[in-house]
Order: C-alpha cells, then structure tokens, then sequence
C-alpha cells in the first residue's frame, strides 16, 4: 500500500517521538528506543512538549478534536531531522493521516512536511541504520506481532522480524495466520469488546501453539492486548517491545 | 415421480418467513454467533479455505498493477456514471432490452412485479442477484402471488432454511456438510447423508423442473457494457446461464454503478473478481446478454428487460470520498479476510451486504439511525483494504462514516449525528484539553504512575479477557530527563550538550 520510499543516509540527530501508551504504560520501552538509537551514534532529541498524535480521538471520528491533539505535536519538530516512532499505529497516523486530517487547512503543508520526516523505528534502525546486533541473551524462541498498521498502513511487514532474525540467539518462530489482527483497534476493543476478545484468544492460541516463550511486537496496543490476554490466563508466553527485547539482548 | 417431488411441491416458499437480523442488533447477534461453536468453526474454515486460494491464485500475477487497473476503470465509469447511463440505456433498447429505472426497492419491486403481471406470470425462478436481495423481491413477489425460486445452490439452501444469505458471494457459507443434509432431507425429502454429490444432483433435479415450468427469470447483472448494451453474468452453476434463457421473459435487475464503458474494461474486472472471490482463474460460466431472441435464433427468453435500481447510491455520488464506495464488483474478498466477520459471519452484521463493504455501503442504503454500529465494527486492520480488487480504501470510508455518526462529519448521510452523546463528547474534549496542555499531561502522567496501586483491576468488558493495563510507576517524559542527568556528565554520543531539548 505505502509506494517505494527512499531512505536517507543515516542522519546525525533525530526526534523521538515516544507516544502516549509508552509514555504512560511502557516507558521503557521508549527509553530503550532512544538508548538504541544512541548507540548508533544518533543524537535522540525528545521534544518534552510530545503527548499524543491524536490517533484515538480521529479513529472515533472525532475530527476537529484529533486535529488540536495532532496541531499541538505538529510544531514540536522544527529542524528537518527524522522523526522516529516507537509504534506502527503511531507513525502510520502521523504519516499517512495527518496529511488528510489537516487537509484544506493553513497547517495543511506543516502536516505534509512533517508526515514525510515519521519513520517507524523498526524502520528507521533497519533501513537507515542498517543495524548490527550482538546478541548476548540466551536461546529463546520468539514470535513477532507485526501491528496491521506498520504492516498495512506503513508496509513494515518485515522490518521486525529481520531484526529479530539477526540476533544469533533468537529462533523466530512463525504463528499460524500471523497477518492476523489481535482485536485490539484502539477503541474498537472498548465498542466491541466481545469480537476483540475472539480475536486476542485466537491470537495467543496462534501464539503459543508456535511454540514461542515470548512475544515481540512494535505496537504497545497490541502488546497491552496479548499480554493482558496470556495473564490473565496465567499463561507464561510474555510479551515486550520490541526496543526493549534488542537492547535488552544486545547491552 | 417420488414422493421427493411432492415434497418440492410443498416449497416453504410458499407463506415462508425468513428468520431476520437487524442491523439495530449488532451487538446481540454478535454475541450470539460467538457463543456458536459451529457458526465460528464453519466461518473460520471456510474464509481460511478462500483466503488460501486467493493467495495461490494471485501467486503469478502482478497484482498490483492489475488492482490499479480495476480501480481506474471503475473510477473512470463512476465519473461519466450519468452518460454511462443513458448510453447503457439507448444500447440496449437497440438491442432489444427494455430498460426501466427504480429510484429506490420498493419501485424496483413494483416494476418486476407488474412486469410478471403483465405476462400473467405465477413461477419466477431465480439467478443470484444481491440487489434483489436488498430490495426483498422474494417476499414482494410473494405477497401478489407470484412465487420466487432461487436457483444457486447456496441461495436455494438458505431459502429452504428460511433464512438471508450470510455472505455475497457464497450464500450458504454459514452452513456445513451436516445441517445442509438436514435441511434438504426436511423441506425436499431427500436422504441424510454427507454424500455432497448426491445433495448437489438432488437439488439440482428439483431446480430442472422449476427452470422449464418458470414464467419469467431474474437475474443480477456483473457488468453493464455502456459501449455495446451488453449484460454479463459471471456465474458456477449454469442456474444463470438457464434462468436468463430458459423462461420466456428475463428480467435483470442491477444497482446503476454496475455499468462500465467499454467491452474491453470487462476482462481485467472479470479476472480480478473471480480470482477475489473464489480464487479461480475463470469461473465455469461468463454470460453475455444482448438482447432477447431473435427471428432465426432458437432458444432465449422472447422478452429481456433491465431494471436500474438507485436505491440510495446517488446521495453517494456526489461525495469525492464516499463515491469510491460505488467502485465495488461485489467479489465479497473484504469479507472473506475480516477478522471480524470471521468471527461473528455474515447474519450478525443484519444487512444485505455484510462485513467490510457492508459497513461502508449499508449506512447510505438504511441511514446511520439503523447502522451506526457498523462502521465501529472493524479493528481498522486494513485487511480488506488489502484486497479489495478495485482499492476501495476502505478504512478510511469507515472511519469517514464514524465520523458521520458522531456529527463531525460533511452531514450529507442520512443519520449523520445520530451516535453524538454528551458523555463521549466530554470524554473526547477532556482528552482533547489534556493533550494540548503539555504541563498538565506531563503531570497527569506522573499521578497516574504514583497512584498506580489504585488502578482498577475491574476495567469493564476489557478486564474480562485480559489483566488491566497499570501505569507505570515513572513516565517516559521524566525517565529521558533521568537519562539525560546520567548521561551529562560524560560526553554524549554525538552532538553538543545545548541544542537538546
């Protein structure tokens, strides 16, 4: 869906732009981004202004109120460098939305710029990093969750499971139906929340039956989702951010 | 003849009422479907099965280009739709077809049905057509006494069990093997058994006889040649190929964005439909009707009519975002890989077309009172955006119509505002206020993370499946601060000290 996109060189400053479930839920794993961009020998600039990129309000149709969310990040970004996203949902609304939501608007070509700078961090440490890991944790198997947005909206389908293939360690292994949605969609898992549940137990189920001790995933809904799902089970599968599973392996 | 053509005889069609759902009801039905193990396990085989052989089908092709292609042709049709029309229209009228246009069901009903009075008819058999569905000719027919047969397989099981189709394309997906044997060895006499071909050879004896005594055949129309007055039937069954050419008069009814320019805008439509829908490379019959009998001609219908029905889809029109809802070609892919209605199928969502198009669609048919539900019954997956042949960016439409629903939209959809409340405006305008007050956010996350022991481990529906979510203790906005003061001292991976924020 998304066309070819070319990537810039590696770059010696970016933002960071940590979203509000990580800010709020799993800082860490925000930490963990920026730590691993820094080891890059990245300059990781974190706007201290950043809340939310508006995407629960605009999901719900609440446009007008997405879009003050939304304008109130849009100015934190002045200087032309990357903006990394630690969430596919996050930086496929930044990127492919905000351009639409702030169409016909005087902030219309501020939205279009900013749009073009959001990568995802998968993205961002694949494609313009190329990143190395050495991986020092012990033998583990691994499933990825790839978010339908980075996989759909952003065409991340590949960017986390090749990091995770890289770690010499980690056997990732494949859950039947893995493009599959784990029933989170924001408030969608609040509206329906008798659907979003089938989906999330078919999506452990998937999981655990592919053998995985844990579960990695680049979204923190989906991770909320599938881990709140195996606890309550009092199932042993994890799960963890992505950022956090590569540094905590590779520091 | 046997008792099993007595029993055909004693059709339920004949003072049926079909078992209804309502789209008002989306929440209970859902329920319902879930807590079925058999509806779940019938749908979750099924769309695995069509899924798959999408896949496979597509293996060789450059589907890419090939949707871009579908897209533009229907894009194109859909912007010369009013020419297209009138074009379709004197084409066909040269072709011998009559053409008659409906604004909405009801008077699409009525000219079919006087269309049958006219010739004094009492039998119609029936080809597959959706939009007859929508405008319940059955049960208008029914009501003058005229008595409608569906002639699919899939169709004809759902009539015989009194029910509405729960998928587009594959009427009957819904059932298995088992109650399909049920239901036939109940309503035609036929013997219990999971022998498939002996249920399809049954069936298909007792639809031979209702083909040659049937008065007029209905039909749906695939694609509407505007170029050449065309008609084209994309069917499995050979049941369309007999019903628009057995009876003496053919009646097609077709919703009025069907039509396209050209004879050769049909190939690339028909490949990326079949293999969408079903996953073949060619279905087993591609009809193309132009025009009832002629004089040397031995066989077809002696009157061949066509009936445009409007039906809300104008009011589309005019939108530049909702009229890409028109470009659809009915392959119900959308469908087969939403994870959603996979889980709940076809009848849960209570409209004619359901799952993903069905959400997008409906709300223009029925207004936004009856289905606001729809457009919030999708995860925003993307899956049917995916695939839908013609790229009829379909989560953006739902997230449009959500935004119709709550009143924040262009208003022009019939219910727009009706999903408004106070209480979600409050919340939203709350949210609103705290994410644009960086000061407030920053502390509000703070309490939140020291007051984490007090987090509710009852959270509503969503603590029934899954533990709560507990904020953490410190914030990533006060964790990069600590990050910052550690890492001062010592020189900073690149860079200078002052240009960070």
């Amino acid at each position: 869906m998304t066309p070819v996109k070319l990537y810039p060189p590696r770059p010696e400053k970016v933002y960071l732009f940590g979203t509000c479930l990580i800010d709020m839920f799993y800082p860490e794993a925000g930490l963990d981004a920026m730590r691993l961009l820094e080891r890059e020998g990245i300059e990781v600039h974190f706007p201290e202004d950043q809340t939310c990129c508006g995407q629960p309000a605009y999901t719900s149709g609440y446009q007008s109120e997405a879009r003050a969310v939304a304008t109130a990040q849009l100015g934190l970004f002045p200087e032309p460098w990357p903006i990394i996203v630690p969430s596919g949902s996050c930086g496929g609304m930044m990127r492919t939305h905000y351009p639409q939501l702030f169409a016909g608007t005087e902030q219309e070509a501020l939205a279009t710029e900013v749009s073009g700078r959001i990568y995802e961090l998968t993205e961002f440490l694949v494609h313009v990093c190329h990143l190395r890991l050495d991986d020092r944790g012990q033998p583990e198997k691994v499933a990825m969750h790839t978010s339908c947005s980075a996989r759909r909206e952003m065409g991340l389908a590949e960017t986390g499971p090749a990091l995770l293939k890289s770690l010499g360690q980690v056997e990732l292994v494949e859950q039947v139906r893995a493009a599959e949605c784990c029933g989170f969609g924001g408030t969608f898992a609040v509206r329906h929340p008798e659907v979003s549940a089938a989906m999330v137990e078919d999506k452990t189920v998937a999981i655990e039956q592919a053998g995985a001790e844990r579960f990695v995933t680049s979204d923190c809904g989906c991770l909320m989702n599938i881990g709140g799902r195996f606890e309550h089970q009092q199932k042993p599968v994890k799960g963890e951010h992505i950022a956090s599973y590569l540094w905590r392996r590779t520091s | 003849m046997t008792a099993q053509s007595d029993s055909v005889q004693a059709h339920p069609v004949k003072n049926h009422t079909v078992q209804t759902y309502s789209p008002r009801e989306f929440h209970r039905q859902a329920h319902d479907a879930l807590e079925n193990p058999q509806i779940r396990a019938n749908f979750r085989k099924a769309m695995d099965g069509l899924m798959g052989k999408r896949r496979e089908v597509f293996s060789d092709w450059d589907l890419e280009t090939l949707r871009e292609l579908g897209a533009n042709i229907r894009q194109r049709a859909l912007a010369k739709l009013p020419d297209l029309l009138e074009q379709l229209e004197a084409n066909c009228e040269a072709n011998g077809i009559r053409v008659h246009w409906a604004e909405d069901g009801e008077q699409a009903c009525r000219l079919i049905r006087e269309l049958c009075e006219a010739r004094g008819a009492k039998s119609v058999i029936k080809g597959k057509s959706m939009v007859s569905e929508e405008m319940h000719l059955n049960e208008h027919l029914q009501a003058a006494g005229i008595d409608a047969l569906e002639s699919d397989l899939g169709e004809y099981l759902v009539q015989l069990n009194q029910q509405t189709p729960s998928h587009i394309i594959m009427p009957a997906i819904h059932l298995n093997t088992d109650e399909i044997s049920e239901i036939m060895h109940n309503k035609t006499g036929t013997e219990r058994t999971r022998d498939v071909d002996y249920m399809t050879a049954a069936a298909r004896q007792q639809l031979r006889e209702r083909f040659m005594a049937a008065d007029v055949g209905v039909s749906g129309v695939n694609f509407a040649v505007a170029e050449t007055g065309t008609l084209c039937l994309v069917e499995n069954e050979g049941n369309g190929r007999m019903t628009t050419s057995v009876p003496p008069v053919h009646i097609a009814v077709t919703g009025i964005e069907k039509v396209v320019e050209q004879v050769r805008d049909v190939p690339p439509l028909f490949a990326l439909l079949s293999r969408s829908a079903t996953g073949q490379h060619v279905t087993t019959y591609f009809n193309m009707i132009s025009g009832p009998r002629k004089t040397a001609e031995h066989d077809g219908p002696e009157e061949v009519h066509l009936v445009l029905v409007d039906n809300g889809r104008s009011s589309i029109y005019q939108d530049d975002e909702l009229i890409e809802t028109l470009r659809c070609i009915r392959c119900g892919a959308c469908m087969n890989h939403c994870p959603v209605y996979t889980r709940v199928g076809g009848h849960t969502y209570g409209t004619t077309y359901p799952g993903p198009i069905g959400s997008i669609l409906m709300p223009h048919l029925l207004g936004l009172e009856d289905t606001k539900d729809l457009p919030s019954a999708s995860s925003l997956c993307g899956a049917c955006g995916e695939v839908c042949p013609v790229k009829i960016p379909i989560p953006d439409l739902l997230v449009r119509l959500r935004r119709e629903a709550v009143g924040e939209g262009r208003g022009n959809v019939r219910g727009a505002g009706v999903k408004r409340s106070k209480k979600e405006v409050a919340a939203w305008k709350g949210f609103q206020w705290l994410a644009t007050h960086p000061s407030a956010w920053r502390g509000g996350t703070a309490v939140a993370g020291k007051l984490r022991a007090l987090t509710p481990s009852r959270l509503g529906p969503w603590t029934e499946y899954r533990t709560a979510p507990k904020p953490a203790k410190v914030s990533l906005h006060a964790l990069v601060k600590r990050h910052r003061a550690e890492s001062r001292p010592s020189d900073s991976p690149a860079g200078t000290e002052e240009t960070r924020s």
